[in-house]
């Protein structure tokens, strides 16, 4: 199964990436993007049919590993 | 007195430490490679700066899973010191043996230069023979420094005296422009409840003798020396 795991800073911490990524598409003519929060997203193949096994195995992947929870939320999303 | 130097595959401040240890001290010290779960008998461990794993996924975040780390845990929970420097600070942040986490620069720059910073605790292993409020001067150079808490963990890190050193201006003086990465208070390092476990983002290593301008490093490897030599 396919599952994707979506990593990315918690509201309220800083994101200097997302910030200067917001500056440049302001200065690319972007004028109405008001905040950018940059993450990380991981293309997880688990092997198994469960699809409620298979999120629940990478909501503790995230947990234990992919993110960071003092800085970083994740979300889970079975896609196939 | 032996230190311990753990050394994973892309540390490379580990023979900065051994030498240190060994060439300025005297002391015995060796190598521990992060596949390895025995310490050697060290009486100190040290986590020494680089890039653990090539910093992949975040700094620090897989190297907290080498077997060596959870003798390094065990060694902690029995009191024995130890010290992370820079990457070996971000890989104690990531096995949960202090509290945190670090982001990016806030200049979103690798920061390559010298700081100050304040002695707020000299009762840990490692700080005891800086006067505590003195100013020490260190370099730094990391692309994460930017160590960051929830509020109610930074209150309690200020209330529990548990910020070892704070960045600073030459005269003491917390100030924001002192601050090379943004670290929230100006925080350079922090250690455990207990003192033993001890984490900062500057280089004592590289500032350790007179030949490189700079010795003002060597007192944390030799209060840990005191120390242990004390407890002894």
């Amino acid at each position: 199964m396919k599952v994707e795991v979506r990593v990315y800073p918690k509201e309220g911490v800083l994101d200097p990436q997302g910030k200067a990524i917001a500056a440049a598409l302001g200065r690319l003519g972007h004028g109405a993007v008001r905040d950018v929060r940059a993450g990380k997203v991981f293309f997880i193949d688990v092997a198994g049919a469960d699809a409620r096994a298979a999120e629940a195995d990478a909501k503790r992947m995230a947990e234990e590993l992919l993110a960071n929870t003092v800085i970083e939320g994740y979300d889970v999303r079975v896609v196939s | 007195m032996k230190f311990g130097i753990v050394v994973f595959p892309g540390s490379n401040c580990d023979e900065d430490c051994l030498h240190v240890a060994k060439d300025l001290l005297g002391c015995e010290a060796d190598y521990v490679w992060h596949h390895e779960r025995d310490l050697k008998g060290a009486d100190a461990v040290i986590l020494p700066g680089g890039f653990a794993y090539g910093d992949y996924l975040r700094a620090g975040a897989l190297a907290r899973f080498s077997p060596v780390m959870e003798s390094v845990a065990e060694f902690a929970k029995k009191g024995g010191p130890v010290l992370g420097i820079c990457n070996g600070f971000q890989v104690l942040l990531e096995a949960g043996l202090l509290p945190g986490a670090m982001q990016i620069n806030r200049g979103l720059r690798y920061v390559c230069r010298d700081v100050h910073m304040k002695v707020e605790n000299d009762a840990t292993p490692f700080t005891s023979l800086y006067p505590k409020g003195s100013v020490v001067t260190m370099p730094i150079g990391h692309m994460e420094g930017n160590y960051t808490a929830p509020p109610d963990v930074l209150d309690a890190l200020e209330a529990e005296g548990r910020v070892v050193f704070r960045y600073c201006e030459t005269d003491g003086r917390i100030t924001d422009a002192a601050n090379p990465n943004g670290a929230a208070r100006g925080i350079a390092g922090i250690c455990n409840r207990e003192g033993n476990v001890v984490g900062l983002m500057p280089h004592p290593d590289r500032c350790s003798e007179a030949l490189l301008g700079n010795d003002s490093g060597l007192k944390m490897f030799e209060s840990a020396v005191a120390a242990l030599s004390t407890t002894r």
